[in-house]
């Protein structure tokens, strides 16, 4: 009975030394909780606060009554989502989309620096690269312009030459069906240059005495490439695929919206311009936040996934 | 690497060099062409053929930009935009990710988990939407420079470098007296401004080349941007043609609509040199964990 009430009075004592030594500590470190706090309220602010709003996918939410005074209505607008026809265009054309970027894009970056790395000459190495990085520093707005005064048809340098060969122009950017290969075409201009350098570092750390000796055996040029070079970015080139696979919900936003016109909705529409277009043009706020959580959850799932799979192939995560 | 010089490897080496050389040209070639025609006189280019050089120089197209209020306003935006949004962005990361790189503050774990969680799950277009406007800041330039004063992963990257500096000079400083603000700003901000430059270069070209932040939050077309002009000029414009109800006069002429192209373009390239020299490090900065 003593013993144990002693006990108790040490754990209390225990207790409130810890309790002084926080606040100690705390005193101690103030300059740098209060250095936190503009973070801490900013992002409370600007992304939880946006998280709590989501409730308003599950109300009829009007603005000017707010979310505490708006009528919940459960899942209806995830319902109407699900039958609309236009559900499974989206998720047909960003599929579309995330796939022809694995097939087309993806490999350019590392058949590039593969080529870049078999380039002696430093300075013509950097040359090239000072050329390819330039248009990932413009912006998405650039690039669409660009495009659409070199392919237009009124105009348009490309439509002029092949005007002056077959005697036809091409509604490159009016016609739907052209609308994937433009999208394609501008990530692999913008992007492909800059893509290389994740290759190229990687590349950079492979021990030069391996090929010397791997010349000594008389391996050839391919053979090095197959048994050095390739196995040394390997690893470089799973786990890029992985996180690909991992945000594919994400197919440019800014590009498409920009490149989006009467004409090519029916294959270019996704789920950000879809949530925009209701949201922001129609003002059906409710319901594009449903679609914008749908998309939000099924991107965590996948990152998370992604992630997993990564750690799984003895890959380190994104975190 | 060296290899042998046996008549394939030098055919390899030729082939590889053209192709590489061509990639280069073919990548730039746009941008000189639309500056070349941007350039030249109207006439000289209804005249059609591929220009490379203007043959009939004239700055038609830019005296014209330059004598509408609207562009130049735009770029004036675009300006205070991009130096001050940058200032705050780099303000307020700093002020977070310090205290966050010291190991002994409590509380730090889950003050990065919260950040973490906001790069994997957001809540979306629609709710941020209503926070920026119920705080007023739609239709002032605010709303181009809080919304996205801090982006958690530069936060991340930035932490882990002010992690690497060695204790020993913060215990110093306190010996000396210094509270932890001045040794942010005196001792560890000094030995980070190779970092911070490239900081500084991540978010200004952020700010100058981001555009859809104005269209969500601007309805006043005096607080626009270079780059929501752009968009106006050069692709809905073009998207109207053929739509009756809008007047012919209201499309702008290919020189000009490639000039603007040019305006809009080229303080970035006036920095790209320094961008392709800290962007190429700050592109693998991610890698670094902790």
């Amino acid at each position: 009975m003593e013993a144990k009430s002693v006990k108790s009075s040490t754990r209390i004592r225990t207790k409130e030394r810890q309790a002084n030594m926080s606040w100690k500590e705390f005193y101690k470190n103030r300059w740098l909780y209060i250095m936190l706090l503009p973070g801490i309220i900013y992002f409370v602010v600007f992304k939880y606060v946006p998280m709590y709003g989501i409730v308003m996918a599950f109300q009829d939410y009007v603005p000017y009554r707010g979310i505490w005074e708006s009528n919940w209505v459960g899942f209806k607008h995830f319902e109407r989502f699900f039958s609309e026809p236009q559900f499974w265009m989206l998720f047909r054309n960003t599929l579309i989309l995330a796939l022809y970027n694995i097939i087309f894009f993806f490999p350019l970056p590392i058949i590039v620096s593969l080529m870049l790395n078999e380039v002696v000459t430093e300075r013509f190495k950097r040359f090239v690269q000072t050329l390819i990085y330039v248009p990932h520093f413009v912006s998405w707005v650039v690039v669409v312009g660009v495009f659409y005064m070199i392919f237009t048809t009124e105009g348009g340098i490309l439509n002029e030459l092949i005007f002056a060969i077959t005697g036809q122009k091409i509604a490159f950017l009016l016609e739907p069906g052209w609308f994937r290969t433009m999208i394609i075409s501008q990530s692999i201009w913008k992007e492909v240059g800059w893509g290389t350098i994740i290759f190229l570092a990687a590349l950079s750390g492979v021990d030069t005495q391996l090929y010397e000796a791997a010349r000594m055996d008389g391996a050839s040029r391919w053979r090095q490439l197959w048994h050095i070079t390739l196995p040394a970015i390997r690893s470089t080139i799973i786990i890029l695929l992985i996180l690909r696979l991992g945000t594919f919900l994400d197919t440019g936003f800014e590009q498409i919206f920009l490149m989006l016109t009467s004409t090519n909705r029916d294959v270019g529409e996704v789920f950000d311009t879809y949530v925009y277009v209701k949201g922001m043009t129609q003002a059906q706020y409710s319901y594009s936040a449903a679609v914008g959580l749908f998309k939000s959850v099924i991107g965590l799932l996948l990152v998370v996934g992604a992630n997993q799979l990564a750690k799984k192939c003895g890959e380190e995560g994104i975190y | 690497m060296k290899q042998d010089r046996t008549l394939g490897n030098r055919l390899f080496d030729y082939t590889n060099h053209t192709l590489l050389l061509l990639l280069g040209i073919v990548t730039v070639l746009p941008f000189i062409y639309i500056t070349a025609v941007s350039f030249t006189s109207p006439a000289e280019v209804a005249k059609g053929g591929f220009i490379l050089f203007p043959k009939e120089f004239s700055l038609a197209a830019y005296r014209y930009i330059f004598s509408t209020s609207t562009l130049l306003n735009s770029l004036w935006v675009s300006i205070y935009i991009t130096v001050l949004g940058t200032l705050i962005n780099l303000l307020l990361t700093t002020l977070m990710a310090y205290p966050l790189s010291r190991p002994y503050l409590r509380g730090r774990k889950y003050i990065m988990l919260g950040v973490l969680f906001t790069m994997l799950f957001s809540g979306g277009m629609i709710p941020t939407y209503f926070v920026v406007n119920s705080l007023h800041l739609t239709d002032t330039l605010w709303s181009l420079m809080i919304p996205g004063a801090i982006s958690a992963f530069n936060l991340i990257v930035l932490k882990n470098f002010f992690q690497q500096i060695p204790d020993g000079l913060e215990d110093a400083a306190k010996i000396d007296g210094c509270n932890d603000v001045s040794i942010l700003f005196r001792i560890v901000l000094p030995l980070s401004l190779p970092a911070m430059a490239t900081f500084a270069l991540f978010y200004s070209v952020a700010h100058w080349n981001s555009f859809f932040s104005a269209i969500l939050y601007i309805n006043d077309s005096d607080k626009w941007p270079v780059q929501v002009w752009l968009r106006e000029i050069v692709i809905l414009a073009q998207s109207r043609i053929g739509d009756t109800s809008i007047e012919e006069a209201d499309i702008q002429p290919l020189t000009i609509r490639m000039a603007v192209i040019v305006f809009s373009t080229l303080p970035i390239l006036m920095v790209y040199p320094f961008l392709q020299k800290h962007f190429a490090k700050g592109a693998l900065l991610g890698s670094v964990k902790g």
